[in-house]
């Protein structure tokens, strides 16, 4: 039995049911009980919003230099605006502060060149941009070459140290991590009994405790005379506490990978680390962005934790700022302006991870 | 069962020369044995492969089939015996495993495509790490076999995008694109809806008559009767019996052989 001797053409959805009003009856009017969710979600949304917009920027004070141009009606953001400076390069001589500019700037255009997919020559900042940049970003912050003043690690600080021991932690831990990853999976019993080790070892043990032992202990295994700088203790202590994580994170994404496509590859006659390098890793990796990102981000926010030995990075400086006698008082402006400025760099890397898995999605699902 | 295994013997050396030595011997097992834990998978495989030679290899699963061609690239380890492909011998040597595997293709029941890859970087990837050949030449190579197997029009695009037979085909290519000596054919249509078997199996009849040597695992018995050169049955880890496919399907001389091609051709 012949059903249609025609083919039925496409037709336009009914109009009720596209559209902005439609959206809005199917999601948040769709019945009386849903209708009276909105409704109170939009009045508890009031009642925070407008407060704190008020405080933030209406009733705020954005001009003056000290605590008697803040009406105290709203926030005081000239104490933040005083002590921008400090919270961006901590202790740094203000004379040398370009130094410190120059580096934030190759900074922030290296990631930019990196992230926008229409830049050229990707291969050759990327080498520049991990060992380049670097060098000269050590030699322009501490200086003691070509006529620079020497600054000292314990005067950097603020956003400059926050950055620094973030990028260097992420740069660090990930290359790390990727090596203990296969290690656990390793075939040979010594390698994989000492990534295990290593990994269950750092995993276990509270990051303050890492720190505390980087700064302390450390100095009384090293012979005399021989001193390792604060700021690289902590560095390597962040890093391999970090590259623990990193490494499960990695062994997650490595056991998703199906069998067939390492026998695949190894019927093609590719050896272990082309097996991993061309085939398994980069599907490992891209599976494994949203963790991977997730460890950075609190590897980012982990760095406040140096305060404890010391270091004054962003929270550290902007607490240290909260003790002077000329501003007490101003704790929540100090801590808004930090969660803020952690917020921004913590959400840009959450949307580029997103933006990421979007654009190496080649549409499989094995 | 002694019985059936010393027939077979006989009958494989039917047509051609019993001396073991010779350089045109592209696989040859003796002995080998293969356990899974306490599992004997394998037991007592002789079995050689000639060049040139097209064989298909059947059994009910479970039956050690897959097992014995992954062997001979060594996906699987032998415990037990002597394994020798293209005048190699197969040991622990990871440097030897890699120099018999470039010269061994092999073709997957699950494709294994590299999904990350486009069609055409999947048939180029080894060519240019594995032989070091440049970008330009593998891409022409790749496009050639592409051709061959008559999706080069899809190169562009990646595996998730293509239908099973497509990426049974593009493996199939892929394989070819390191030039190898024999190709292993693990039950490369048992994934596949049925109206694609058709075009998997065309490619390799094509390449069958191209000369070849082919070792392949599959329940398509009517591509063992018009490619095959030999027919292999296994059971429980033993080769049951061995014979040119007329003989082997009119005249099968194990109850076995018998019981397993009537289940599988009856209906």
């Amino acid at each position: 039995m012949i059903h249609n001797q025609t083919m039925i053409n496409q037709r336009p959805a009914p109009t009720n049911t596209i559209g902005p009003l439609a959206w809005l009856r199917a999601n948040l009017f769709s019945g009386p009980i849903n209708t009276l969710f909105t409704l109170i979600g939009l009045y508890v949304l009031y009642l925070l919003v407008v407060p704190t917009i008020q405080w933030a920027f209406i009733n705020a004070d954005w001009t003056g230099t000290t605590r008697e141009d803040c009406s105290r009606e709203g926030a005081c953001w000239v104490f933040v605006k005083a002590r921008f400076s400090q919270f961006m390069y901590g202790l740094y001589p203000r004379d040398e502060v370009w130094r410190a500019n120059i580096v934030f700037a190759g900074f922030f255009a290296l990631i930019a060149w990196l992230a926008i997919p229409r830049m050229p020559f990707k291969r050759w900042v990327a080498v520049l941009a991990l060992v380049g940049f670097p060098v000269a970003a050590y030699v322009l912050l501490h200086g003691g070459y070509f006529d620079l003043p020497r600054v000292p690690t314990h005067r950097w600080g603020g956003l400059m140290l926050t950055l620094l021991l973030a990028s260097v932690g992420m740069i660090g831990a990930l290359p790390i991590g990727i090596v203990l990853a296969l290690g656990r999976r390793s075939n040979m019993p010594i390698v994989k009994s000492f990534c295990v080790i290593f990994i269950e070892f750092w995993r276990g043990v509270p990051l303050i405790t890492v720190l505390f032992m980087a700064s302390v202990m450390l100095p009384l295994f090293l012979p005399s005379g021989i001193s390792v700088d604060r700021l690289v203790r902590a560095l390597i202590g962040l890093t391999l506490f970090q590259s623990a994580y990193m490494a499960e994170v990695i062994r997650g994404g490595l056991q998703a990978i199906p069998k067939g496509q390492e026998e695949a590859a190894a019927a093609l006659g590719m050896t272990y680390w082309k097996r991993m390098g061309l085939i398994v890793m980069p599907q490992a990796l891209k599976m494994m962005i949203p963790g991977i990102v997730n460890t950075f981000i609190s590897l980012f926010k982990d760095t406040t934790l140096v305060m404890i030995i010391g270091l004054f990075d962003l929270l550290g400086i902007v607490q240290a700022a909260l003790s002077d006698s000329n501003w007490l008082g101003f704790s929540i402006e100090g801590y808004v302006f930090a969660a803020f400025v952690f917020w921004i760099f913590c959400f840009s890397m959450s949307r580029y991870s997103q933006y990421l898995e979007r654009k190496l999605n080649t549409g499989h699902k094995h | 069962m002694t019985q059936a295994a010393t027939n077979s013997s006989d009958i494989s050396t039917h047509d051609t020369s019993t001396d073991t030595s010779t350089p045109d011997l592209m696989v040859e097992m003796r002995g080998v044995n293969k356990w899974y834990g306490d599992f004997h998978v394998l037991r007592d495989i002789d079995f050689e492969v000639k060049r040139g030679e097209r064989i298909v290899i059947c059994g009910p699963s479970g039956s050690g089939k897959s097992t014995l061609i992954r062997c001979i690239n060594h996906l699987e380890e032998h415990q037990q015996g002597e394994i020798v492909v293209g005048g190699v011998p197969l040991t622990q040597d990871v440097k030897r495993i890699e120099q018999i595997r470039r010269s061994v293709g092999m073709v997957f029941q699950h494709f294994n495509l590299f999904p990350h890859l486009s069609v055409l970087e999947n048939c180029c990837i080894a060519p240019m790490w594995v032989q070091k050949k440049p970008r330009k030449e593998a891409e022409a190579q790749a496009m050639r076999y592409l051709e061959r197997v008559k999706i080069a029009e899809q190169a562009r695009k990646y595996p998730g995008q293509l239908s099973g037979g497509q990426q049974q085909r593009v493996a199939i290519a892929r394989s070819l694109c390191m030039h190898p000596d024999i190709m292993l054919f693990d039950e490369p249509t048992s994934a596949l809806d049925p109206e694609m078997i058709k075009e998997v199996l065309d490619v390799m009849v094509e390449l069958a008559n191209e000369g070849m040597t082919m070792l392949c695992v599959t329940h398509e018995m009517g591509f063992a009767k018009t490619v095959a050169d030999r027919v292999i049955f296994m059971d429980q880890g033993q080769i049951i019996e061995e014979n040119a496919p007329e003989p082997f399907f009119n005249n099968p001389q194990s109850e076995r052989t018998q019981l397993f091609l009537s289940q599988i051709l009856g209906h």
